[in-house]
């Protein structure tokens, strides 16, 4: 086959991503690390006939991203920390009334405004419970800028398919990269579109299920007259005060998550055996994990990796069982100590749980993870 | 009329409508439909957004493509549907509180852009769904549940702002002229670019109450005497000046609208036409 491959910035790689997965509508307001997203949208949207709008805040760019979608569009925006923080309440919006969308998250260094160029991994429980309320969220993360593509085009496909607004939790590192990607094979990536509802509009009732739990929003201006609130809402759409119809609602946002085979992400080096030890990483620092887990292992160390591509839903069955053939489970993430958080309640007591992390700005270099991959095997051999 | 306009072009399974009795937002809503009617606008391409508050429950009353957002957000979301899909007819209904203070930012800014968007705001002068706490155009002095010893902000002039923020059409009606609240909507949806018009309306549960303005009927007498032409408004004291509101177009004028610009660029960057 023949390939075609370009040196690519992260940031690029994510619009390059959208634009191949139909994104038509990119509304944003500018915040490092994540401003060369809105940049390139803005260059290249026009070109396809697609539109760019810089708002006034974050909250106003979730809102006109929403707007765009429930009008048909394929939307995205992006920010970072703080301006995540501002999206959150739209971000709710969208859930409650299913409306798909991308956010892209390009981490930097927090709380508050932080350290701006640098980078963290401080969002990811905010991405999973950033607004109030209790719907599901899902959220991906790549470690490469080619990944940083086809998980874009992923993240839209997921929004359409699910109804629902999908997060890209990117982190600084990635974001700025350039590595080389074949575009050839990326341009091969599937694109999902959401379901049309194909009968009268007498006969339709926009928040009606489908046996996927997801209903067909159709784009204003066709024809098809509705309601659409974040009130708690029946099959019409308008609100209504029941607590049984708040129940059944809620539920159903949970379970057409559930539902998704397609949701669980994640990638398993060297755990087809026992090991002595699993890292388990995500983001630009599985990077450093990799390095000192090939390193261990060159050295007769038993170590596997594992790997969380969709941080939430967590693909909580793959680590259970991956965790029940380590001995012990190392976390590696840019924070202070988050989607451990996650690896505790996934495994409960059954695994030994090791963290390392730094919230502070810093990478976490392959000979930190090194020393302490020797560190906990150690302890290991002694106890 | 009214009952034919219902049918036409409310959800009637939606309806009775929440407003308390004697509020005057009713009256505000039949004035937009009337208006719609007599441009007799396709529903199918028309949107209704509104934001959080008493008004704000209109666009479910409406037979229409009808958006219900999060509190001051409605410009936002509307924007995006506008921009979006240009051929759409995109209608904000909304509140003071709404407009002005949680969503003041998205006013000025969708007045700035001047996108053809019109907003009508409903303006009581109070917070009335969460019971009647002061706004940003409370009128000093008077009471809210939040300024029980009397209001010491000054009061927003919406139509001021939006107009001084770049919108083309701003005119300001109240609910006890529906005739000509209808026909500065009839002229404000005509026109290309962000127009507001700004209804004064009447809460007698809160804000009435609150403020000793006696029956809904008393609220309607007092909106009568208190819109003023600004001739008539220029001539008064100070202090008679604080109990007037003006009434009437304040701008009518054209400027370059965001969304056909925004075409320009595409037709532009794609080979259409020539860079200017």
């Amino acid at each position: 086959m023949e390939t075609e491959t370009k040196l690519m910035q992260g940031n690029e790689a994510c619009v390059a991503g959208a634009l191949h997965a139909g994104m038509r509508f990119f509304a944003g307001y500018p915040i490092t690390p994540s401003t060369e997203i809105a940049e390139l949208s803005a260059l290249h949207l026009p070109k396809f006939g697609g539109k760019f709008i810089q708002m006034e805040d974050e909250l106003a760019s979730m809102a006109a991203a929403i707007g765009a979608s429930i009008a048909g569009e394929k939307t995205m925006t992006a920010t970072s920390g703080p301006g995540f923080s501002l999206k959150q309440e739209n971000l709710g919006y969208a859930a409650m009334a299913e409306i798909p969308c991308v956010i892209v998250n390009v981490q930097r260094c927090g709380p508050s405004t932080g350290l701006p160029t640098s980078p963290a991994q401080g969002d990811v429980m905010q991405a999973r419970w950033g607004t109030h309320g209790d719907h599901p969220m899902i959220v991906l993360t790549p470690s490469s800028v080619s990944e940083t593509f086809s998980l874009t085009v992923q993240a839209f496909n997921l929004a359409e398919q699910y109804m629902t607004p999908v997060i890209l939790l990117m982190d600084e590192v990635v974001g700025h990269m350039r590595e080389k990607v074949n575009i050839k094979e990326l341009s091969q990536l599937p694109q999902i579109n959401r379901r049309r509802f194909e009968g009268q509009a007498d006969d339709y009732y926009a928040y009606r299920p489908d046996q996927s739990l997801t209903p067909a929003l159709m784009p204003f201006g066709e024809g098809y007259r509705y309601h659409i609130t974040g009130l708690y809402h029946d099959e019409t759409g308008f609100p209504t005060n029941s607590t049984d119809n708040a129940r059944a609602q809620l539920k159903r946002l949970h379970q057409k998550l559930e539902l998704g085979d397609n949701l669980a992400m994640y990638e398993e080096v060297e755990m087809e055996k026992e090991v002595d030890l699993m890292i388990l990483s995500y983001g630009s620092t599985y990077r450093s994990a990799r390095k000192a887990a090939r390193k261990a292992r060159k050295e007769g160390k038993s170590v596997g990796e594992f790997r969380v591509i969709s941080l939430w839903p967590s693909p909580e069955l793959a680590i259970r069982e991956a965790a029940k053939k380590a001995k012990a489970v190392l976390v590696v993430e840019m924070n202070e100590g988050q989607y451990v958080q996650e690896v505790e309640r996934i495994v409960k007591s059954k695994s030994e749980i090791h963290f390392l992390g730094n919230g502070a700005g810093e990478l976490i270099n392959p000979e930190e993870v090194y020393e302490k991959i020797l560190e906990v095997l150690t302890c290991q051999a002694n106890s | 009329m009214s009952s034919e306009l219902v049918t036409k072009y409310f959800r009637e399974d939606r309806l009775p409508h929440i407003w308390c009795p004697g509020c005057g937002h009713g009256i505000a809503t039949r004035a937009v439909m009337e208006a719609i009617d007599r441009l007799g606008w396709d529903k199918n391409n028309t949107c209704i957004v509104s934001g959080i508050g008493c008004s704000s429950r209109a666009p479910g009353y409406l037979d229409f493509n009808t958006l219900h957002t999060t509190h001051g957000r409605a410009l936002a979301f509307a924007t995006g549907i506008k921009l979006a899909k240009p051929h759409l007819h995109v209608i904000v209904l909304t509140g003071d509180g709404d407009t002005s203070a949680i969503g003041g930012n998205h006013l000025i800014h969708a007045a700035r852009r001047n996108i053809d968007i019109t907003t009508v705001v409903f303006n009581n002068n109070t917070y009335g769904m969460t019971g009647g706490q002061y706004s940003p155009t409370t009128p000093f002095h008077d009471k809210g549940t939040t300024a029980p010893y009397g209001n010491i902000d000054q009061p927003f002039d919406i139509c001021n702002l939006a107009q001084a923020a770049g919108a083309t059409y701003v005119a300001r009606s109240t609910v006890f002229h529906p005739k000509q609240l209808s026909q500065m909507v009839e002229k404000a949806l005509q026109k290309k670019g962000f127009s507001l018009v700004e209804a004064i309306s009447s809460c007698p549960t809160y804000y009435g109450r609150k403020n000793k303005k006696g029956t809904a009927v008393d609220m309607m007498n007092f909106l009568k005497y208190r819109a003023v032409s600004q001739s008539k408004f220029d001539a008064l004291s100070p202090e008679e000046q604080a109990e007037h509101v003006v009434t009437g177009e304040f701008m009518n004028r054209t400027a370059p609208e965001y969304t056909e610009s925004y075409q320009k660029i595409i037709d532009l960057v794609q080979g259409r036409e020539e860079s200017k």
